[in-house]
């Protein structure tokens, strides 16, 4: 990793709740973000990982100003990004961008890949002419390791791969200084898999790029992040430079996560013990009180219903867990 | 030709091939002569990545390729012939010998019905047992896969159950009717690695309480690992390594089964600057090139490999490899971007 360099966005005290409306009940307040804080320097990668539902998209979308944040704030070259409003937001938009897991679904069926990757330019660089436009996306196109005989395909012409090599050029255009990437190599294939992994990194060395990179896959996050959130129930149970996440889990839950993903060696896979995480991720409409994960740790004591525990600084770790210290690091 | 295993095989593919008529009119390879055994109590990985025929040949077994789909070939269940066998013949040994559980367990279970009612239909479709009975052995059932609280649930609809629990509920139902051999298609794709694991524990313990069989068609290496006795890995619609869980991990034969392995990154161990990759993409079904179907993405490609079809032929005691490349892998490996 290149040298830290001065921080980029940190976030403090981010929240996020939706509210609900169903047919026939009250409305219900679903808090799928609580209480989240981290700090991003500039050419960093931070991973989060968690299960579905626990919060990671919705921590992305609330810095995008894609949904509403209910309470935080998040500072972004000086300025609080849930606070802004009007030209001041649209002019931070070109500096955030973002990926999604599905390439295909994430672009518009009818627009060739050139139209989907200049676009950004008219909106961004009205003043451009369509041959400056063209030119650009061809630089862009070429960047993201595609010739420009790619330029008139429609994304039904594109496999997986490609498609997604699309989508990173359209949010590399205009030069974003933080790239969002929600899973964006989950829906691919293995070999194809590796190819945009390493395209990212190439990327990000580049350009200078920070990234936030919300994966579910330990070991993408492992190849691609420097620091690493570990999330459950929209809470920060953990949060670690990624060698010290790797070599030393603190909080009960990332270990659990260590354990249940799969081990490409049959010999290795014998061996480990089975998983100690039963059940399922409760409900975030009813969270447990106290620590959410208590439900499905196997530390679990009394101390953990009634309080819920702050993250602090245990190792190398900053672990939100009652009982860090007794355990000994995975 | 034969297949590696020695016990009486339950089930046995012989030249399976399958192939979709297009509009065109021409006829698109997606399985090419695929030879495979499964014998009782086995659990056979299929690997591969996307397009590979994997699980065009899962279905091919239960004939369940659909309309377009042209089988050729001989699938044996107990020394019985399946293949082209009338639907209503077919229908006695889906679900009731041979069941099938999907990746998607969302798209599995019909939205509309409770769970009870799914779960027992099986039973009343295959041997008319009462009702009465079935929802019995539906509860049963919903027991063995760790369903808390099976009568409550039998009440529930689909969309009341998380991915996990229906995952559950659906190897629940190909349970129902107890077959020999269970046919699953990415089985825990769709679910978190935490419940993975969970369903993946599952499937070793039902083979070893009811000795059931079964094929996985996986993606995922490590899902074939932890599960998988021996594996055959796909490329183009042929098998192009056969082996034992070990000595396919181990030692592969086979320049692609050493690549995917390699793509895969690791929770441990050094961190590489770089994820090993395989150059290129899969070919289309519809253009396949006379040779080799992996030559133009393989680092240890010979010019004959571009000429000739290299046969399935045995590598080593079990271990099968369709490459003409017979030198040891691995001496290319720094080669493999």
């Amino acid at each position: 990793m290149s040298a830290v360099q001065p921080e980029l966005l940190r976030v403090t005290g981010l929240s996020v709740s939706y509210r609900l409306h169903e047919a026939g009940r009250r409305a219900a307040l679903l808090h799928a973000v609580r209480d989240v804080s981290f700090e991003l320097a500039g050419g960093q990668t931070l991973g989060i990982v968690g299960e579905s539902g626990s919060g990671k998209s919705s921590i992305a979308r609330a810095l995008l100003r894609l949904v509403p944040a209910s309470s935080g704030q998040a500072c972004f070259d000086g300025q609080d990004l849930l606070q802004l409003r009007g030209a001041p937001l649209q002019r931070m938009r070109r500096s955030l961008q973002l990926i999604f897991q599905d390439p295909l679904a994430s672009l518009d069926p009818r627009m060739s890949a050139e139209e989907t990757v200049s676009e950004p330019l008219r909106v961004f660089e009205p003043a451009l002419s369509a041959a400056e436009r063209s030119a650009r996306a061809r630089v862009m196109l070429e960047a993201v390791g595609l010739s420009e005989r790619y330029l008139p395909r429609l994304p039904h012409e594109l496999s997986g791969g490609q498609a997604q090599r699309i989508a990173i050029a359209r949010a590399l255009i205009l030069r974003p200084r933080l790239l969002f990437c929600d899973e964006p190599l989950s829906s691919l294939d293995v070999s194809i898999k590796s190819q945009i992994g390493n395209l990212l990194m190439q990327l990000q060395a580049q350009l200078g790029l920070s990234m936030v990179f919300i994966s579910h896959d330990l070991a993408a996050v492992r190849f691609a992040c420097s620091r690493v959130l570990v999330l459950y129930l929209g809470r920060v149970m953990e949060l670690a430079d990624r060698d010290a996440l790797f070599s030393a889990a603190r909080h009960p839950y990332t270990r659990a996560l260590l354990q249940s993903a799969p081990l490409p060696d049959p010999r290795l896979a014998r061996r480990r013990p089975a998983g100690t995480l039963g059940g399922e991720i409760p409900s975030p409409l009813a969270p447990p009180s106290g620590c959410v994960f208590r439900t499905r740790c196997a530390h679990a004591i009394d101390r953990c219903a009634a309080q819920i525990p702050a993250l602090r600084r245990v190792g190398g770790s900053l672990v939100a867990c009652h009982r860090a210290e007794e355990i000994a690091p995975y | 030709m034969n297949s590696p295993s020695s016990a009486e095989p339950l089930l046995q593919l012989q030249d399976v091939s399958v192939a979709y008529r297009t509009a065109s009119g021409a006829a698109v390879p997606v399985v090419r002569g695929v030879n495979l055994q499964l014998a009782p109590g086995e659990i056979l990985g299929l690997a591969g990545e996307s397009g590979s025929g994997k699980t065009q040949l899962l279905l091919s077994i239960i004939g369940l390729n659909g309309q377009h789909a042209q089988l050729t070939g001989s699938v044996r269940y107990r020394g019985q012939e399946l293949l082209g066998r009338p639907i209503a013949e077919l229908n006695r040994v889906r679900g009731a010998r041979i069941a099938t559980v999907f990746q998607d367990p969302a798209t599995a279970l019909n939205p509309y019905l409770p769970i009870g009612r799914q779960l027992s239909e099986v039973l009343r479709f295959h041997g008319g047992v009462p009702g009465r009975l079935a929802r019995e052995r539906a509860c049963e059932l919903l027991e063995a896969v760790q369903v808390a609280d099976p009568h409550r649930r039998l009440q529930q609809y689909p969309h009341e159950l998380s991915g996990g629990m229906r995952q559950r509920v659906v190897i629940a139902m190909a349970l129902m009717a107890s077959p020999e051999i269970l046919l699953a298609d990415e089985p825990t794709t769709a679910l978190d690695v935490t419940v993975q694991s969970q369903i993946l524990r599952l499937l070793l313990q039902l083979r070893e309480r009811h000795g059931i069989a079964m094929v996985l068609v996986s993606h995922d290496m490590g899902v074939i690992a932890g599960l998988a006795d021996r594996v055959a890995v796909m490329y183009a619609g042929r098998i192009v390594e056969q082996a034992g869980i070990d000595a396919l991990f181990e030692q592969p034969q086979h320049p692609y089964s050493e690549a995917l392995q390699r793509c895969v990154p690791s929770l441990a161990g050094p961190l590489p600057q770089r994820l090993p990759s395989i150059p290129g993409a899969p070919p289309d079904p519809a253009a396949l090139a006379p040779g080799c179907a992996f030559a133009p993405r393989c680092a240890y490609r010979l010019a004959l490999c571009e000429q000739r079809l290299p046969e399935l032929r045995e590598a080593g005691p079990g271990h099968w490899k369709a490459c003409h490349y017979d030198q040891p892998l691995g001496r290319l490996r720094g080669e493999l971007t």
